[in-house]
């Protein structure tokens, strides 16, 4: 059934990355999440052998590093399987994990299986805070627990968190609490605005001054703690004058696959409407990689307009991110407003300006009901 | 690296054994051809020489060792493989991507 991955023409890149979303469900609310405002429920999820045959594919197409991730990967109950069948076929498998679920005896055989990493997400160094932003009472103690659990286990552990205006203050505090865990790395993500980001925007946009001041103050810790730490700072594309090199370019290096099989190149290509995805259960990958018409829409550089068609740095930041251009342009084709030439510039500045004015909005938490504003989880 | 550029003073214990933790390993690239250090997030393409050193990097020999042990293999001037693996390694330590022990 699952005949070998045909060879790619040769002007095609292989992909080296897959971003594997097991399952949307999880127990958290995080307002920040990347995941689409549309969740995918259990009954559509891939199964176990379809992974299997998915991280198969990868490998022969040339991946080389797996991302475990979601929702929660500690929610699918074949989780070790999955990481087993990847070391099998040579993958280095990353779990990117909230920690809840994890428990000591998982964390254990996860390791045995052959998981190379674990990144674990913190909402805020300070627990109080944390649980709240969670929407998820307990959340951070919990989670203190796990990456004990996975440093015992000789683990290497990357501390996460996602900054935006209820933490921005506490940047610093975070990196601190990485070192203290045993953390070999920690990344420092401010928010990106896909997904429930993007839904709740107005409540967690910080302002400028305080992003300002939280990149600086990481940037002195990055100096102060190296050959102790890796940090990696990604720093809001709101305040750059170029974007970054979205994926690295699109269709040219990662490959996306949601709960449900659908392959994308991006998490957030979704938000893209006229896009035509194709899914695992239908093709092979390597078939999807080269032909899929999402894959297609914005490869290389043929598809763009001005002024990305005649600017030197097409080739460097491919023009940034497309999602982003729809979002603020209205035209995915058009460069990254981010970009200081583009001539939708000034939009970004009245979005980030007219949404830190003013108190914080409510929190719409991630895949529940705005009435269900509890942290109180049982 | 040209022999002219000035290098910083060596920075590793040369009786220090080097060696990949775990999270970080070699792997020969089938497709592409060549060999790569998987890490964390990373991807480093290797070249021929990184690709040496790192073999040798298993936490038995010491640094001392592995210099000579490459010195030999490429008949070249110890000094020279020694900065050379000394900015090496060290450039890799403090991305915390090898260990001393
Ligand atoms: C969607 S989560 C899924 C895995 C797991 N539930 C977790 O939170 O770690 C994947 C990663 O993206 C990060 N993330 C989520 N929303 C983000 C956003 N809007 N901007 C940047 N990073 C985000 C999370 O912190 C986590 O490291
Ligand atoms: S970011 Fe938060 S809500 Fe989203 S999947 Fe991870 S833990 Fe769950
Ligand atoms: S114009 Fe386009 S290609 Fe040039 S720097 Fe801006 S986004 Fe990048």
């Amino acid at each position: 059934m699952s005949a070998p991955a045909p060879v790619p023409p040769p002007s095609l890149p292989a992909p080296i990355g897959l971003l594997a979303e097991l399952t949307h469900r999880c127990p958290l609310g995080c307002p920040y999440c990347s995941n689409p405002l549309e969740l995918d429920g259990r009954e559509g999820e891939l199964g176990t052998d379809d992974w299997r045959r998915v991280f198969s594919q990868a490998a022969a197409l040339g991946v080389m590093q797996v991302h475990l991730s979601g929702g929660e990967p500690a929610a699918r109950r074949d989780l070790v399987d999955m990481v087993a069948h990847c070391a099998a076929v040579g993958l280095y498998t990353n779990l990117i994990t909230s920690g809840i679920g994890l428990t000591p005896k998982l964390v254990a055989a996860l390791s045995e299986a052959g998981l190379d990493h674990v990144q674990l997400s913190i909402q805020d160094a300070d627990e109080d805070s944390a649980d709240r932003i969670a929407g998820y009472r307990g959340a951070s103690a919990r989670k203190r627990e796990v990456a004990a659990e996975v440093v015992r286990a000789g683990l290497p552990l990357t501390v996460n968190a996602v900054i935006h205006r209820a933490n921005v203050s506490r940047a610093g505090a975070v990196l601190e609490r990485a070192i203290a865990w045993g953390a070999r790395r920690v990344e420092i993500a401010h928010a990106q605005y896909y997904g429930w980001a993007r839904r709740n925007r107005a409540a967690l946009m910080p302002t400028r001054a305080e992003a300002v001041a939280a990149i600086g103050e990481i940037e002195r810790l990055k100096a102060a703690h190296a050959g102790t730490i890796v940090v990696d700072h990604v720093i809001p594309d709101y305040h750059a004058r170029y974007p970054k090199a979205c994926m690295g370019g699109w269709g040219r290096r990662l490959i996306n696959v949601t709960p449900t099989g659908r392959v994308l190149p991006c998490h957030a290509a979704e938000s893209i409407p006229g896009l035509e995805f194709w899914t695992v259960r239908d093709r092979a990958l390597g078939d999807i990689w080269a032909d899929s018409p999402a894959f297609r829409a914005y490869r290389g550089t043929d598809w763009m307009v001005e002024p990305c068609r005649s600017c030197p740095r097409k080739g460097v930041d491919f023009g940034g991110c497309r999602c982003q251009a729809l979002a603020l342009t209205g035209d995915a084709r058009n460069a990254d407003p981010v970009c200081h030439l583009s001539p939708f510039h000034d939009r970004v500045d009245t979005i980030v300006l007219a949404e830190t004015e003013g108190p914080a909005a409510a929190y719409a938490y991630r895949g529940r009901s705005p009435a269900d504003a509890s942290i109180d989880r049982s | 690296m040209t022999a002219d550029t000035p290098r910083p003073t060596p920075a590793l214990d040369p009786a220090g054994r080097p060696t990949l933790p775990r999270g970080v390993r070699l792997k020969h690239d089938e497709l592409r051809g060549g060999w790569v250090l998987l890490a964390p997030e990373r991807l480093l393409k290797l070249d021929a020489v990184s690709v040496e050193v790192l073999k040798r990097c298993t936490g038995e020999a010491s640094l001392d060792a592995i210099v000579d042990d490459l010195a030999a293999a490429f008949a070249a001037p110890r000094e020279r493989i020694a900065a050379d693996v000394d900015a090496m390694l060290g450039g890799l330590v403090a991305k915390r991507l090898v260990d001393m022990r």
